[in-house]
């Protein structure tokens, strides 16, 4: 009898919780359609905030973009999942949102919801990570050239100009996007090239300790290597960790050259102080793009391209200033 | 015969052949594996290095959660799979204290002790949580811990406003690291202390014995005047307290935090270090020497692997190989066939004489 009771309660407070959920993005807007006084309506569909601090950062740009003052009256959902996503895209569209922005969880699965939203008159811009859909169903989308960003930090390793190349490749979620894009370049040149060897090449999976315990090992092997290619700030930190516990010195003119990758506000603080050499920038800041495009779809203008691939940087030690850090750290 | 039957039948037969059998293979592959070398840090302190000393190392926090687990196990006849998730909440609690809510503080805002014995608080808060669900509401231990298991990643976010702080002061990576002077890593000692607290307690309290009674058989058990609710709950408060520890490692590893990755799947290295130690994962008896030694065996193996060069997000797949052979060793059928392979052997040498 008790079970049975407290199997009812829990069921219904999940029920509760996910009206709570579901309902909370869209009732904020709920009565907005008499009241929203020509604002510009935007659903902001995302990834939940904390996956990493890319996406806090990211998360924290896009809340202050898409305010009151600036005209617009946004309303945000987040998941990890794409099923739930679409389910707020749904719920999006039936409170007839003038534009859907969308960072997807998944590629695939995307059409049905995306043409409803056509049929609705609602705009869909992607940002951040693209689908697989019919580019017809979306009016733009703003992404990293991943490939670029590994292409722009395997060269600056290479004007390092180094008599070898004895490189830990410490790589991210395999599968992933970052992961291909940073990882291909790297593999290209080892490939190309007969000073350029890895001595390891591991995923970490993002993790920091994995990276430490990656480093640990080749360490303990006694392997040399003269390179840390790291796929994100995270496990650059947990290598370092590993390398300063072994008293391998690693930065600007020692032993060991570090790379990273995100521009996290520490990592940048730690090239600025020389520990590292090398990180690489994955602009989380696409806002002011979706602003701009938003304001020329208002205007009636076309755009002229629809994909637009966002600058990003890689900072060096020995050339990064204070301004670097504190306009792109995130 | 039977001194051999004495040493099958002994619970530490199972992780010291693991061991044993990790040590050969490593000893024929390289026989550099066991070499243990002084060295200085970065910091200029001697310190020591080497695989054993990695795997001494980084098993310690496994080393740690399995004195729990082995205990929750044992009572509840169950398993909680939320201490990875609970690692990061005792964790972010903790850097909450040091870091007074600022993400990049100058110095820290409180003593260490301080924080680490605040997380202690909110480790318990959460092992409690656990075991009233378990002990007073009679929910099975996995179903119980799952509410952790899929909050407590955001709880621990939460904590910290979705920031990701790090704490300024050298002297906290001193207990995921080295103390200056000291070469041997600072966890060793941290789980030497645990290790003599639980001693203590198994040994000058009752706490073993009504445990293991509670899981044997939990109506007769009452019947003796113990009270199994209660002995439940202390030993999901137990784990609780050990989560802390283990947090306080984990974090000062490397003065931070990430909520998603932090400890992960760190329950099922726990409850395999338990499996491992040859204890009954449906409760009653235990040997809690026989789960930390399964803990660093677990830790022995991923060493290996890495150095194997083994895909690190290929780990889980050997790991289910371990699990499948002690799933089948332990298998009474097995034991069974075992026992009468080891009855007939003799018999033919006598024959064959």
């Amino acid at each position: 009898m008790m079970k049975r009771v407290l199997a009812v309660l829990m069921a219904s407070a999940m029920t509760l919780s996910l009206v709570a959920c579901g309902s909370a993005a869209p009732a904020s807007s709920g009565s907005a359609p008499a009241s929203s006084g020509g604002k510009i309506k935007v659903g902001i569909i995302n990834n939940d905030p904390n996956e990493s601090g890319y996406r806090t950062a990211n998360d924290a740009d896009l809340k202050a973009k898409f305010t009151e003052a600036n005209g617009y009256e946004a309303s945000f959902a987040y998941s990890l999942k794409n099923d739930e996503q679409i389910q707020y895209a749904q719920n999006f569209i039936q409170d007839e949102v003038d534009y859907l922005l969308l960072s997807a969880a998944d590629t695939a699965g995307w059409d049905s919801v995306l043409k409803d939203a056509q049929a609705a008159g609602v705009k869909v811009i992607l940002f951040d990570r693209t689908i697989d859909a019919d580019p017809s169903l979306y009016e733009a989308s703003i992404v990293s050239d991943m490939a670029k960003e590994g292409q722009t930090a395997v060269d600056w390793l290479a004007g390092q100009n180094l008599s070898e190349y004895n490189v830990i490749h410490i790589q991210g979620v395999m599968g992933s996007a970052a992961q291909q894009g940073r990882s291909g370049a790297l593999d290209a040149k080892v490939a190309a090239e007969s000073n350029w060897n890895i001595v390891k090449q591991q995923t970490a999976e993002w993790n920091a300790e994995k990276a430490q315990q990656i480093v640990q090992s080749v360490i303990d092997a006694g392997t040399p290597f003269n390179v840390i290619y790291a796929e994100n700030d995270d496990m650059a930190k947990g290598a370092v960790a590993a390398l300063d516990a072994a008293g391998i010195s690693h930065g600007v003119g020692k032993d060991v050259v570090v790379m990273g990758f995100d521009c996290n506000k520490w990592a940048l603080e730690e090239l600025l102080a020389q520990n590292w050499n090398y990180d690489g920038q994955c602009n989380p800041f696409q806002s002011s793009y979706i602003d701009d495009i938003i304001k020329k779809l208002e205007a009636g203008e076309t755009l002229s391209e629809k994909t637009i691939i966002m600058d990003e940087k890689g900072f060096d030690a020995t050339t990064i200033t204070q301004d670097d850090v504190d306009n792109y750290g995130i | 015969m039977s001194n051999l039957k004495k040493i099958t039948s002994n619970q530490l037969f199972i992780p010291l052949m693991a061991l044993i059998l990790l040590a050969v293979i490593n000893l024929i592959n390289d026989p550099g594996f066991f070499k243990v070398t002084l060295g200085t840090n970065n910091a200029g302190y001697p310190v020591l290095s080497g695989y054993l000393i990695t795997i001494l190392d980084y098993g310690s926090e496994l080393g740690i959660l399995a004195i729990g687990m082995t205990l929750v196990t044992a009572a509840s006849g169950g398993q909680d799979i939320s201490v990875g998730a609970t690692i990061a909440i005792a964790g972010s609690a903790m850097l909450r204290v040091l870091c007074g809510g600022n993400s990049r503080p100058e110095t820290i805002q409180a003593p260490i002790i301080v924080a680490f014995l605040v997380a202690c608080v909110v480790g318990m808060l959460c092992g409690a949580f656990n075991g009233a669900l378990v002990a007073l509401f009679k929910i099975q231990p996995m179903i119980a811990t799952l509410i952790l298991f899929t909050a407590g990643r955001s709880i621990a976010a939460w904590i910290n406003n979705n920031e990701l702080p790090i704490v300024p002061d050298p002297k906290f990576s001193y207990f995921g690291g080295f103390i200056p002077g000291i070469p041997i890593p600072t966890t060793v000692f941290i789980v030497a202390i645990c290790i003599v607290i639980i001693a203590l307690v198994l040994k000058f309290t009752n706490l073993g014995l009504y445990t293991q009674a509670v899981g044997i058989n939990e109506s007769s058990s009452r019947l003796n005047g113990i009270n199994p609710t209660l002995i439940k709950f202390i030993s999901f408060v137990i784990l609780g307290l050990c989560v802390a520890v283990a947090a306080l490692i984990k974090v000062s590893r490397l003065s931070t935090i990430n909520y998603s990755v932090i400890a992960k799947d760190i329950e099922m290295d726990a409850i395999l270090a338990v499996a491992l130690g040859g204890n009954s994962l449906s409760g009653g008896k235990f040997n809690m020497w026989s789960s930390i030694l399964g803990a660093y065996v677990i830790q022995f193996l991923t060493t290996t692997l890495y150095k194997f060069n083994v895909q690190s997000d290929a780990l889980a797949a050997y790991k289910a190989v371990v699990v499948i052979l002690l799933v089948v060793f332990s298998a009474p059928t097995v034991r069974d066939y075992m026992a009468q392979l080891f009855k007939k052997v003799p018999f033919m040498r006598k024959e064959a004489a």
